[in-house]
């Protein structure tokens, strides 16, 4: 396992009707910001689920920072946060609740957790709205309950599905502008998106993803040497994606 | 009558969308098991002309004019099915007003949508009758083999009783809404209907208790007093009656009174129920807001998932109503007890039973709601804890409201009968333990909200968790005076358990 690594994934598989995940090697260094892309059905969440710990894989090993996350889950949960496109959150909770449910579940110290959810909420535009029950918020505004609750326990490792669906441009700005703070303080984040131009000016590195394979992975400069010419990623993606198509 | 879609094309449309869901709660949401299911209730139904015989067959031969006596317990029967049906109809009723399903489609069509809701209204009572046909099928049919083909008759009254029923659901949920407002009639209305549903046979049991120091329900009914009491057997009160046991003037009646009723109800109603739908939705989509508290307290990472469930259960009186609306059966042993409380050898026997059959049911129902409504299912999941660290906390939540709900009915029982308040009290510890385990073994996440796809998740869970709770109450109220017997009963309730977890998903993985 390698010390400079914050994900290590090695030869993971998954099988529902199909092969989801085909083999599948990733590695993601400490303080990266990563964006995993791919066409619908490509195996992009299929793959973070499993290194979330929501679904076992038939085959493969993931080490989270140095830990294996098969055999000790809880301590790789204990360094990881999941937000997924669907923000599962609880209706009858308020945002201050919420977080502080979630801080406690990661054993965070409450007067720190409180002071950090309290900037998150004034970050998120969501502090007029703590005290609310979040049954009647919009998709948008439960997307940003979550995605605190990810980020109040301070993990190491964020990793995010699709985490600006529904999200209103000034809302989708701050969340931008709160994962690049965390990336700079040192935490490592992934996220898979479908907006290609987030992933054009956010991520350090680019993996492209198709049919349960990494077929593409580097940075936008690397990507479009590989892809010989001065194309945009948009560009980059289609044919990739065409190629590999052909190629099965 | 719309122009863009005739009326039979939604009549169409309405009766696909109940049969659908009809099959997918026979099937628990997998269609190719419908002919099992229907193998599964045509036995049912055959079975359950056993007990119906054992109920009814005694009336078979009812004379046309009979006695005030006999009068009273046929008008107890039909006002107790009545107000099932009553309690049914409301449900669908206030389901039809919150419901969004398609109703953004159909609100935002050019279809008249007073159209709408008049099939809608009609489907309703076309459910509640079919499901009351189906129901009491098994008690006509004994009459009718047994009495003659005059007891079709009572097939006549369930229909009518149908049509009745769905037009004053109409009616009282308009009220409820007009007095209550959208947010809380749904509430209000999920009592109301368990009450109703309930309240004639725990009144009757009330009254016996009061008058005769019984449980039984006939006590009052077949007593001198209310024979002395009841109107003359000539009277109109007794229409209804009449028509069960045959008399076509007042089956007529009744019939007529039915398709009257629900007619008007409908003219008067469906034009105004779409502004109801529209207040409903926005008042679903509209935020509360909490007490603020001052600051974040150190809760470890077990205190934080007992304080999240029961701030969850404390909130959602709606969800945790439909749980404990099964109290409204204790009633009557609570009562009991208190008025036997001079000499509670004999009602300790009577009401442990009750209490044991309660507490199962109601683990049950906190148990699904716990265990397996988790709305933030990823946040567990992804929590660095283990999920039996997870599960423990839940199991104790239920176990906990269990012992607080049941602990004032088993006190005084240790007062007056220390033995048999042990026994209940066992009692209550299994059936609660046994139902949450149930629960826990064919547990499937869902959201809070779907709590009703609780009983049609999986039949064989529904079964088992009835028959565990009949189990243990059945032992409870066998040990002291058959001991063997009682032990028979816990030796089968296992056998139940074990099936059950053999047959689960968790015992097969």
């Amino acid at each position: 396992m390698r010390p400079d690594l914050a994900l290590d994934v090695r030869g993971l598989t998954k099988r529902f009707d199909r092969l989801a995940v085909d083999h599948l090697d990733l590695a993601v260094r400490k303080g990266e910001f990563y964006a995993l892309l791919g066409p619908n059905g490509a195996g992009k969440t299929t793959t973070l689920r499993m290194v979330a710990g929501l679904l076992p894989p038939d085959a493969g090993s993931i080490a989270v920072e140095g830990r294996d996350a098969l055999r000790d889950p809880v301590a790789a949960k204990q360094l990881m946060a999941w937000v997924s496109d669907e923000p599962l959150i609880y209706d009858k909770l308020t945002p201050a609740e919420y977080l502080e449910f979630v801080a406690a579940l990661w054993g965070r110290d409450a007067r720190e957790a409180e002071a950090s959810a309290h900037a998150l909420l004034v970050a998120l535009g969501l502090q007029q709205h703590r005290h609310e029950r979040c049954e009647g918020f919009s998709k948008g505004m439960r997307q940003k309950v979550a995605l605190a609750g990810a980020l109040v326990h301070d993990p190491q490792l964020i990793i995010l599905d699709e985490p600006l669906t529904g999200l209103d441009a000034v809302s989708a700005r701050h969340v931008k502008a709160l994962l690049q703070e965390r990336v700079h303080a040192g935490c490592t984040v992934i996220m898979t998106t479908h907006i290609l131009e987030v992933a054009e000016r956010m991520a350090d590195r680019i993996g492209v993803i198709v049919a349960g394979r990494l077929v593409a992975e580097g940075t936008l400069a690397e990507l479009r040497s590989q892809g010989g010419s001065e194309a945009s990623l948009e560009d980059l993606f289609v044919a990739l994606v065409a190629d590999s198509a052909e190629a099965a | 009558m719309s122009a863009t879609i005739p009326l039979s094309g939604l009549i169409r449309h309405e009766i696909r969308l109940a049969w659908r869901d009809l099959v997918a709660m026979l099937t628990a949401g997998r269609p190719a098991r419908l002919r099992r299911a229907l193998i599964g209730i045509a036995v049912v139904a055959a079975v359950m002309h056993l007990p119906a015989l054992a109920m009814v067959g005694k009336y078979a031969a009812l004379a046309s004019a009979p006695d005030k006596t006999a009068l009273l317990v046929l008008m107890a029967s039909i006002v107790m099915a009545a107000a099932l049906m009553l309690s049914q109809a409301i449900e669908s009723v206030t389901r039809a007003f919150y419901a969004r399903a398609d109703l953004d489609l159909m609100m935002s069509s050019p279809v008249r949508i007073a159209d709408v809701f008049s099939i809608r209204l009609m489907t309703i009572a076309l459910a509640v009758t079919m499901m009351a046909l189906v129901v009491f099928a098994p008690f006509v049919d004994v009459l009718v083999v047994k009495g003659g083909s005059r007891w079709l008759a009572a097939f006549g009254v369930v229909i009518a009783l149908g049509l009745l029923a769905t037009a004053a659901a109409i009616v009282l949920t308009a009220a409820l809404f007009h007095l209550f407002g959208p947010k809380r009639t749904r509430l209000v209305a999920q009592i109301l209907a368990a009450v109703i549903g309930a309240a004639f046979i725990i009144g009757l049991q009330i009254a016996g208790i009061m008058s005769y120091g019984t449980l039984s329900r006939f006590a009052v009914l077949t007593s001198d007093a209310a024979a002395a009491a009841a109107p003359d057997p000539a009277s109109l009160v007794w229409w209804p009656v009449r028509a069960l046991l045959g008399d076509p003037a007042a089956l007529l009646s009744m019939l007529a009174a039915g398709l009257l009723g629900l007619g008007a109800t409908m003219a008067l109603f469906s034009s105004g129920i779409g502004g109801a739908v529209a207040r409903a939705s926005s008042a679903a989509t509209s935020s509360r807001q909490a007490r603020p508290r001052r600051g974040f307290r150190p809760l470890s990472r077990h205190q934080a998932l007992w304080w999240k469930e029961l701030l969850l259960l404390r909130r959602d009186p709606w969800l945790v109503s439909q749980t404990l609306m099964q109290l409204l059966y204790l009633v009557p042993p609570a009562l009991f007890l208190w008025r036997s409380f001079g000499d509670l050898s004999g009602a300790a026997v009577l009401i442990t039973p009750v209490i044991v059959m309660a507490a199962g049911q109601l683990s049950g129902g906190l148990a699904w709601l716990t265990i397996s409504g988790e709305d933030a299912r990823d946040l567990v999941a992804t929590a660095p804890l283990a999920s039996s660290r997870v599960t423990r906390a839940k199991v104790e939540i239920v176990l906990m409201i269990i012992a607080v709900v049941f602990a004032p009915l088993v006190i005084p029982l240790a007062l007056a009968s220390p033995s048999q308040a042990v026994v209940a009290a066992l009692g209550v510890a299994l059936a609660g333990a046994s139902a949450t385990a149930i629960q826990l073994w064919f547990r499937v996440e869902a959201r809070r909200s779907q709590f009703r796809r609780r009983q049609t998740a999986s039949r064989f869970a529904t079964f088992a968790e009835a028959f565990s709770s009949i189990g243990w109450a059945a032992t409870a109220g066998l040990t002291s005076a058959m001991p063997a017997f009682a032990a028979v009963s816990a030796a089968l309730t296992v056998a139940v358990l074990v099936a059950a977890w053999k047959l689960s998903p968790a015992g097969r993985s």
